[in-house]
């Protein structure tokens, strides 16, 4: 293992996300306390209950996911895309570095930063409701492996991506609604039936489950189904990023 | 000596369709300087590409040290270090920690003083804290020649080292060059300027289309495939070149005062000294005669255009 480039690479991109603290870091706290304050509190205080849980508390979860899916796959995606943008790549592609290493190092500040800012947003859900975890670890758990996937995916999408458009595109066109649609302020209880069965096609639905029943001990599934389900995105994301760098695709001509 | 480069029937050809190098057949020794000299899209910059693994190869092989640049690649580069054509760097990075950045990349432990001494020997050491975006053209390629020297390898690439670049820093980087040579480092370079090549090469080899057309010792080739001048100058003007010097290929100056000589030193007679028996019984009186060696530049330009 070549330890040493993976440290390198691992901090720069600690670093560029130092450059942008108030951008990266400042701006998923404040649009959290956004929603807190207008589904928490606006909306919320006409909703009696979720699941015997009360509705400023019961959307926690599913902010933190919101916020979690859509920086991860920010800033791993732009963390690769940038350096072919520029074509300071070629340093990436000449070096003595396996595929792994260079994943580990990008992916592995992404996932990090992700999980700083889940950390965080926790924090600041504290000061507006009084949360209960029921089960820390199975928390900690799906927050891991959440900023992992989807680090992991927004690495693929920077692969892919060969302009900005395409970078923003399926974070925009995808993530963000399957999120909406997952139950991040709802379960899907809620929903007419028709909905109800739609919605199980939503992968990101078991992973909001999954996460809220770390707190709550309700969720849309079993938690089972949840974990498996993740496990099952991130074997596929590695398989297509392992399969990206075997055959060199949109990296080396 | 086994070769430190050793490039075996390599072929590409792009996903267009292009074939941009056809066969190529190289080996380069250890310690050398090899200038690759063709003009825009000869293949220079995909040839070192493949080496250095950012363009991976259609046919052929290439081995570095003894070892293959697609099995064995961590050992081959870890040896290489590589100077783009293209000022590709960062934007908000500092100098000192991209230089720091390149070292690791190639799995080498931090070391300060390494990376000191180099930004002291480029004259960026005032420049450290500098983010990359704030730097001239020149110093940014400074910076890049920084970061392909900061792992201390053994074969170093520089395409187009010399583009942008003022005549102070050409001076400085050729010393750099010197140096290098010195302790061991292979060269391998690449140039649209013949005069560059004449100067700091030890081996020349000439690309077109593709192709690797010849390599040779520099002062080889210019010997073997240079044409000498020779050039008479007269005391008296004369109006046409006298019927007894008909045999030779010479023109007349316009001015009448001087004959000009083409031969060629491959051949076994150049015919100068019956030229000079002539000239003397034609009742020529000399003031001076001087030869001149056709450049590089001639000999490429010759070949090229030969090809097509
Ligand atoms: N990524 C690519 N896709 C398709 N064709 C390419 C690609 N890169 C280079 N080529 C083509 O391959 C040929 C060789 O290009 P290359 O960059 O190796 O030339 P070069 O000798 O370095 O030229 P220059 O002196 O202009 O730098 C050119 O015709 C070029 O158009
Ligand atoms: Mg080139």
């Amino acid at each position: 293992m070549n330890w040493h480039a993976i440290s390198v690479i691992y901090k720069a991109e600690m670093q560029r996300t130092r450059n942008t603290l108030l951008q990266s870091i400042a701006s998923p706290v404040i649009s959290t306390c956004l929603y807190f304050v207008v589904f928490g509190s606006a909306i919320g205080s006409r909703i009696q209950s979720v699941e015997n849980v009360s509705y400023g508390v019961f959307i926690v979860p599913g902010l933190v996911m919101l916020s979690l899916l859509t920086q991860s796959i920010s800033n791993a995606s732009f963390g690769i895309y940038f350096p072919k943008f520029t074509g300071t790549i070629y340093e990436i592609l000449s070096a003595p570095l396996s595929f792994f290493e260079v994943v580990l190092g990008y992916v592995g500040a992404a996932a990090t930063k992700s999980l700083i800012i889940g950390t965080i947003i926790l924090l600041t859900a504290g000061f507006f409701v009084d949360l209960e975890i029921q089960h820390p670890f199975w928390m900690l758990a799906f927050l891991i492996l959440t900023c992992i996937t989807f680090s992991l995916f927004g690495f693929i999408i920077g692969i892919w991506a060969d302009n900005f458009e395409k970078l923003q595109l399926i974070p925009l066109l995808v993530i963000t609604p399957l999120v909406f649609l997952g139950g991040s302020f709802y379960s899907v209880d809620m929903l007419p039936p028709l909905w109800q069965k739609i919605s199980y096609f939503n992968p990101v639905l078991y992973l909001i489950s999954g996460f809220r029943w770390s707190f709550f001990e309700v969720g849309d599934v079993p938690v089972g189904i949840s974990l498996l389900s993740i496990l099952a995105f991130l074997a596929i994301c590695m398989a297509i990023v392992w399969w990206m760098f075997k055959t060199g695709y949109k990296l080396r001509q | 000596m086994q070769p430190i480069v050793s490039i075996k029937n390599l072929s590409k050809a792009y996903s267009s369709g292009h074939q941009a190098l056809k066969n190529i057949n190289l080996d380069i020794q250890p310690g050398e300087i090899l200038a690759l000299l063709g003009p825009n899209g000869a293949g220079k910059t995909t040839l070192i590409s493949i080496i250095c693994g950012i363009v991976s190869p259609t046919s052929g092989t290439v081995t570095v040290d003894g070892h293959d640049i697609g099995t064995d690649y961590r050992h081959t580069r870890e040896l290489i270090g590589l100077v783009p054509q293209e000022l590709t760097l960062g934007a908000f990075e500092k100098v000192s920690s991209t230089l720091a950045f390149s070292r690791g990349l190639h799995g080498k432990a931090p070391d300060k003083q390494h990376i000191e001494k180099l930004l002291k020997d480029l004259s960026l050491w005032e420049k450290r804290d500098s983010i990359l975006m704030s730097l001239s053209g020149g110093m940014k390629r400074r910076v890049l020649i920084g970061k392909a020297l900061s792992h201390e390898p053994r074969v170093l690439f520089l395409d187009e080292p010399t583009a942008g670049v003022d005549v102070e820093l050409r001076k400085d980087m050729w010393r750099l060059v010197n140096r290098l040579r010195e302790s061991g480092v292979t060269i391998i370079l690449t140039t649209h300027y013949i005069e560059e090549a004449e100067e700091i090469a030890d081996r020349v080899g000439i690309i077109n289309n593709g192709e690797l057309l010849l390599v040779e010792d520099k002062n080889a080739l210019m010997q073997k495939l240079g044409s000498k001048q020779l050039t008479v100058e007269l005391r008296q003007p004369i109006e046409a070149i006298p019927e007894s010097l008909k045999d030779y290929t010479l023109t007349l100056s316009e001015d009448g005062l001087q004959l000009i000589y083409q031969y060629d030193t491959r051949q076994e007679r150049t015919g100068i000294t019956s030229l000079m028996q002539s000239i003397n019984s034609a009742g020529l009186i000399l003031r001076d005669i001087h030869t001149s060696q056709s450049s590089l530049e001639d000999i490429f330009v010759n070949l090229v255009t030969e090809q097509s």
